[in-house]
């Protein structure tokens, strides 16, 4: 049986910079696993080349036992953007960002029918979002914007999500409701993998966690990845004290 | 009163310029929604400019206008790609470069080209002088531009939002991109007979940045963008023909005219607007007890 999410010897440069060196990990089905490491530790690289976005220069990636640019044509792969890579003034309601999610799954024209306004509808109500979907999308709080692109991966249809710093600008309510939600698309046999600073949501969140540094320094349950010791690999001094910088 | 607006459609000249004008402004106008949104307002002025030399090869050659804009179009984005991904020097610079080069280019054909084409009216457009072939042309070109964009608008409006997204559920967005961009080549083409290549790039900005002071919603801005820039463009030819001034620049001041009162004016983003309600929560502020 193959891993859900497939990373082996992964190296990519961009230009000059390395950004990962041999990166090698599998994360299997219904797990959640928080990717751990400071700016440029190759956390968005890594997911992008999850997505086939960033294309290795050496190693493979394979989702759900295909490459990425298989698993993405059939729509198994949904991305929730930083907060910094979206424009939030751009005139699309909650509900037409979310009917995004089903483009893949639509004709040419990408007209909805019955079942994607349906699919939509679903997903707003699964992230409590449903009072404020046709808000202009960046109307929202930070924790609700996170909530809109969650449901756009559900409406998807996703069975391997990809969160890059999901509780940036996230206050705790909407951190608890993240959490839940990701907790039980994992239960429903989804695979999520987050990328974070926020050491202290990930013992209440991930199965697993992956403590990275252009290259995977440990991999395995999240009390011994979180481990002062060997954080202090990745981050130079303790991050759950001190801010790592 | 009515005379004012009968009289000039009296003249054959005037009908076609009405009519070059309304399709242009239409079509400009649409297309203006998702350039400013991408943010390729100066990639649109680049563009306009660099389909030049393209159209007076087209018009040597004797083959249609629109495949020397579109051809020269992305020979221009293509040098823009090339040349920022392989110097240090920076996407603007690059830009400025490449279209001003283009455009030279373009200017020396005009001026060695023994033809009727004129220099004049090449930058700054023609359209009293539209001919009933050229009004065809305009016609049909924006037709088909107008088509594929309505056609293609969700993509196109998921490219400019989240091109990350759409790559990650299977589309292809640089195929999008260089969709957006031939299209951006073609409405170069028609909003040339009516402005010329230097104001092309207003009527490819100004409406859509009007439109997006005035809504949230982008099905709305789709239909807010051309109805503005076709009111300006019909304004603007009444007010030339009865000012006795230069027909395109008439237009594209319409346009300015509409951006500065929208601006000021808008009911919610306008600059008054805001003004009040900031001087409201001000008052609130004082006149609640303490």
């Amino acid at each position: 049986m193959s891993a859900a999410v497939d990373v082996r010897d992964v190296t990519v440069h961009y230009g000059d910079v390395l950004a990962l060196d041999g990166a090698t990990l599998a994360v299997g089905h219904g797990r959640v696993c928080g990717l751990v490491g400071m700016n440029g530790s190759g956390k968005s690289t890594l997911l992008k080349t999850v997505t086939g976005l960033v294309r290795p220069d050496t190693g493979a990636v394979a989702v759900d036992g295909v490459p990425p640019d298989v698993a993405r044509r059939q729509g198994v792969v949904g991305y929730v953007p930083q907060t910094e890579d979206i424009d939030w003034d751009f005139p699309l309601s909650v509900r037409d960002v979310v009917m995004t999610g089903r483009y893949g799954r639509m004709g040419p024209t990408r007209r909805p029918r019955a079942a994607d306004r349906e699919a939509v509808a679903h997903a707003l109500a699964r992230v409590e979002l449903t009072d404020l979907a046709e808000r202009q999308i960046g109307a929202l709080s930070g924790g609700q914007r996170k909530r809109a692109f969650v449901a756009r991966g559900l409406a998807q249809g996703a069975t391997v999500l990809l969160l890059d710093e999901p509780f940036a600008g996230v206050d705790k309510r909407s951190e608890a409701t993240i959490t839940r939600l990701l907790r039980e698309l994992a239960a429903g046999g989804a695979t999520v993998l987050v990328a974070t600073h926020d050491l202290h949501a990930l013992p209440g969140l991930a199965d697993e966690a992956v403590l990275l540094m252009r290259r995977v320094l440990r991999h395995g349950p999240v009390e011994d990845v979180l481990r002062p010791e060997h954080l202090a690999l990745a981050f130079g001094l303790d991050p759950l004290r001190g801010e790592a910088s | 009163m009515i005379d004012l607006l009968l009289e000039p459609v009296s003249y054959e000249f005037m009908q076609r310029a009405l009519a070059t004008a309304v399709v242009a402004s239409v079509v400009c106008g649409v297309l203006s929604c998702w350039l400013v949104l991408v943010g390729w307002s100066l990639m649109g002025d680049a563009v306009s400019h660099s389909v030049l030399p393209g159209v007076v090869l087209a018009h040597v050659l004797g083959i249609p206008l629109s495949i020397g804009a579109a051809a020269f179009g992305f020979l221009a984005v293509a040098l823009i790609g090339v040349v920022r991904s392989t110097s240090r020097v920076k996407e603007d610079a690059v830009i400025g470069i490449v279209f001003t080069t283009l455009f030279a280019l373009g200017l020396v054909l005009v001026s060695v080209t023994p033809s009727q084409t004129d220099l004049n009216h090449v930058l700054f457009g023609n359209l009293l002088g539209v001919s009933r072939s050229d009004l065809v042309g305009v016609v049909v070109l924006g037709a088909l531009v107008l088509a594929v964009l309505l056609l293609k608008r969700r993509d196109l409006t998921l490219l400019a939002f989240d091109p990350t997204h759409a790559y990650a559920i299977g589309l292809n967005p640089r195929r999008l991109s260089a969709l957006l961009l031939g299209l951006l080549a073609l409405t170069a083409v028609v909003a040339l007979q009516a402005v010329g290549v230097v104001l092309v790039v207003a009527m490819l900005i100004i409406p859509g940045a009007t439109a997006y002071l005035l809504t949230d919603r982008f099905q709305v801005m789709l239909l807010v963008a051309p109805a503005i820039a076709l009111v300006c463009g019909v304004t603007g030819v009444y007010a030339s023909y009865h000012l006795d001034t230069s027909t395109g620049p008439m237009v594209v001041l319409a346009q300015g005219a509409a951006f500065a009162l929208v601006y000021l004016l808008a009911p919610r983003r306008g600059v008054l607007a805001a003004r009040v309600a900031a001087a409201r929560r001000r008052r609130q502020l004082v006149s609640r007890p303490a």
